[in-house]
């Protein structure tokens, strides 16, 4: 009985953290600038690398927050699993993907990216190996955490390593397009993993059994589709699921989820209880010494 | 409960002006102070109990937030309360806290049928909410056992699972946003209805706290869609170690069943005798399975997990020909815990969760546990994601028979710990396991828990002493009183 001891890889990596003095962390910075740029100057540290464990039984993983996300998936398709990530870069890392927060296009059929995340392991402010969560598919011990980091641009803490809940690889992965109105879609199909909408055309990703998919393209009329659609990536706007159907300009919508892809660059939407929020960074990081520059508050 | 409440009380307190100026703001009719009262919000489903000097019933959110400001204007702590079904002694008020229930702030708000969402007030029932957007062919999807009494803002407080969250997630994954009343009375929002609301995930650090951040008073909740088809089997062993390997066959297979529980043959026993379900109770173990989504992958995965159960020894598979085969067989198992009040007349009921491939060897620890304390066990659990739930019962009349519960209960954490589990997988840390917590987590990560919680309330007024061990003057607050929990306690 007792704690499981951090591995050395990890203490290594609050070292390089350290307790004082500005210090970023950078993953394949395929979004460093997000939340604005770092403080000219600021040294630079990178997560510890590698799968630590795969667990198929338990349908969890154990991974560095360094590992690219390409890595994670080959990995894991050995074992027959996957974890949704879906980057936009297959370069980018796991504690990128956390750190910045943004789901996948297949949102609608597996849930937001934080949901995925079942223990979290990150150096705070102060130097010190944190961890929350717990490594089962199940656990409401103490206050999330996990949920806290997810999207925090690590202005809270330098995430290490994460256990990800795993779902089975789909037996086939087939996008189609409709001419049909995307919200009917969305009423008709069962699960679709997404349903991208332009304002004329709606491109819809169907995985899961071969069975259930044909039983739907035909229910539906949906034609096979050559590839994934095109994905403008200049501009990503959060609206109301639906709100989706009054869009207007040149888009892709995530029917049923709400975030819409363009190819301007739109504002993000000013922050509720601004104040609440910078306490909590304040209050986490108190000298402001983790990615300074960065921020999260609208 | 005096001996509780003699730990709980402060010498400076003043209840007569708190419950004055509390009545002046909201009305007589709103803030009870008798003694009848206030002993029924003295305890949870829990066995733990502190009495409340006055329990506050606010109709809206507005009173909610004149009640916390006048509350800790005086510098008393609040603790917010659904139903009372939490059985972690959360909702349990220490230093003499005053109880603001949610109980009247019970409507649906507003439905968003395209954007399958619904603004709610967080007194609803669970099971209510269901009911009341079942029209549009949704739901709320997690699914507590108590679904028919347990509140939205307790499970927001807890971030409750139920059978169905195996494939469906726990609440958080349900939860858009919140409008919280923080214990300094200000109001905010939390989370929002857009794809990506900006800022830090302030709602997912709010549900699953216990209480301990402030009060929801209106709660967006995403709703499921209903599944066009659903398939219930139940399957029966000789051996549990047959059912065991049938959960993690399931599994390996690449099935992930809507639900997936077990059941002892105890259990079997005590459920089919109160609830008539049909259950085998001659069988060590029997398994409940339901499948979802469209007919051909539901029809593949009932093939399968047959084909699985038969590698195991099943005895038998039996599919619910009809909906009303369904309902009965999950009668049975939504019944478990009144079935077991009929007993004894204490039960305690535990939760843990451990990897799947531990379930086995963690129940024989258990009931090893039990043999060595003279107790009997009985399990009926969420085998699917680990999710284990000894119920122990007992007299607490015989002398040293409560001890010796809460000493199996530590026994049978620690099993779980050392199995590579969690200290809770729904039922919360509350007040019960608060002391637990240094067992899975180091005093860096309890007090990083801390520096977070301090955010939303410094001056730790709201729902006090709870999750966090530590500084705690009544850590023994209602444990020896070990009353009875009856009827009224689910899993």
């Amino acid at each position: 009985m007792g704690l499981r001891p951090h591995p050395p890889e990890l203490k290594e990596f609050a070292e390089r953290v350290g307790t004082q003095g500005p210090v970023g962390v950078a993953g394949s910075r395929t979004h460093f600038e997000l939340g604005g740029a770092l403080r000219e100057g600021t040294p630079l540290v990178t997560a510890p690398v590698g799968v630590v464990a795969h667990d198929p039984a338990e349908m969890t993983v154990r991974v560095r927050a360094g590992t690219p996300v390409s890595v994670l998936e080959e990995h894991l398709r050995a074992g027959g699993q996957m974890v949704p990530l879906d980057p936009e870069c297959p370069t980018s890392t796991v504690g990128g993907v956390l750190a910045v927060g943004r789901s996948g296009i297949r949102r609608l059929g597996y849930g937001h990216l934080r949901d995925l995340v079942l223990e979290i392991t990150y150096v705070n402010s102060a130097g010190r190996l944190i961890r929350a969560g717990g490594p089962t598919v199940k656990n409401v011990s103490g206050f999330d955490l996990c949920r806290l980091l997810v999207g925090s641009l690590g202005t809270l803490g330098f995430i290490a390593e994460v256990v990800l809940r795993c779902h089975p690889l789909p037996e086939v992965s087939r996008w189609y397009v409709s001419g049909e109105d995307p919200e009917d879609l969305l009423a008709g199909l069962y699960r679709p993993a997404a349903i991208l909408w332009d304002g004329a055309v709606s491109s819809v990703l169907l995985e899961g059994l071969a069975a259930d998919v044909d039983d739907q393209e035909r229910r539906f009329d949906l034609s096979p589709a050559e590839s994934a659609p095109e994905i403008p990536r200049r501009g990503r706007q959060s609206v109301r699921a639906s709100q989706v159907a009054d869009l207007q300009g040149e888009f892709l919508a995530e029917v049923g989820v709400g975030v819409v892809h363009r190819s301007v660059y739109t504002d993000p939407p000013p922050t509720d209880a601004p104040a609440l929020h910078r306490a909590v960074k304040e209050r986490m990081d108190p000298s402001g010494r983790l990615n300074p520059g960065r921020e999260v508050v609208v | 409960m005096d001996e509780g409440n003699q730990l709980n009380h402060r010498t400076d307190r003043d209840d007569g002006a708190l419950a004055a100026e509390l009545t002046a703001a909201l009305g007589s009719g709103q803030v009870r102070s008798a003694g009848l009262e206030r002993a029924l919000y003295s305890r949870d489903s829990s066995t733990m109990e502190a009495e409340p000097s006055l329990v506050v019933l606010p109709r809206d959110a507005e009173e909610v937030a004149t009640a916390v400001r006048i509350t800790t204007g005086h510098g008393r702590p609040f603790v917010a309360r659904g139903s009372g079904t939490g059985l972690a002694g959360g909702a349990v008020p220490l230093d003499g806290a005053v109880v603001i229930a949610t109980s009247r702030m019970n409507r649906l708000l507003d439905v968003d049928v395209t954007g399958r969402l619904a603004w709610v007030e967080p007194g609803i029932l669970n099971l209510d909410l269901s009911h009341q957007v079942a029209g549009y062919g949704l739901h709320f999807a997690p699914d507590p056992s108590s679904q028919q009494v347990c509140s939205l803002g307790g499970n927001v407080a807890n971030n409750s699972g139920g059978p169905h969250c195996l494939a469906y997630g726990v609440t958080s994954a349900h939860i858009l946003a919140m409008e919280v009343v923080l214990p300094d009375g200000s109001t905010v929002m939390l989370g929002g209805t857009t794809a990506e609301p900006s800022g830090y995930d302030l709602r997912g650090l709010f549900v699953g706290s216990e209480g301990t951040l402030g009060i929801a008073t209106r709660v967006a909740v995403r709703l499921t869609p209903n599944p066009p088809v659903v398939r219930t089997l139940l399957l029966d062993f000789d051996d549990t170690d047959d059912g065991a390997a049938t959960v993690s066959g399931i599994i390996a297979a690449g099935l992930v069943p809507a639900a997936l529980e077990m059941m002892d043959r105890r259990a079997v026993e005590v459920v089919e005798a109160f609830a008539h379900a049909g259950y085998p109770t001659d069988a060590e173990a029997v398994l409940l399975v339901e499948v979802d989504g469209l007919g051909p992958g539901v029809e593949a995965a009932v093939e399968t997990i047959g084909a699985v159960a038969r590698r195991n020894s099943v005895r038998t598979v039996r599919v619910a020909a009809d909906e009303a085969e369904r309902q009965a067989l999950w009668r049975g198992r939504k019944n478990a815990f009144g079935a077991v009040a009929r007993l004894e007349p204490d039960y305690y009921l535990h939760d843990t969760v451990v990897p799947r491939s531990a379930l086995t060897r963690v129940l024989r620890r258990v009931y090893e546990i039990a043999d060595h304390h003279g107790l009997k066990v009985i399990n009926v659990f969420h085998a699917g994601d680990g999710n284990l739930h000894p119920i122990l019962s007992y007299d607490s009349r015989i002398p040293g028979m409560t001890e010796k519960v809460h000493q199996a209960g530590r026994e049978i954490v620690e099993a779980s710990l050392d199995a590579g589990g969690v200290l809770s997988g729904e039922h919360g840390i509350g007040l019960e396991k608060r002391d637990y917590m240094g067992l899975m987590f180091s005093a860096d990560d309890l007090a990083e828990q801390d520096r977070v919680r301090s955010v939303f309330d410094p001056r730790r007024l709201s729902n006090p002493d709870k999750v966090i061990p530590g500084g705690s003057r009544c850590s023994d607050a209602g444990w020896a009183a070990g009353a009875a929990a009856g009827e009224g306690a689910w899993v």
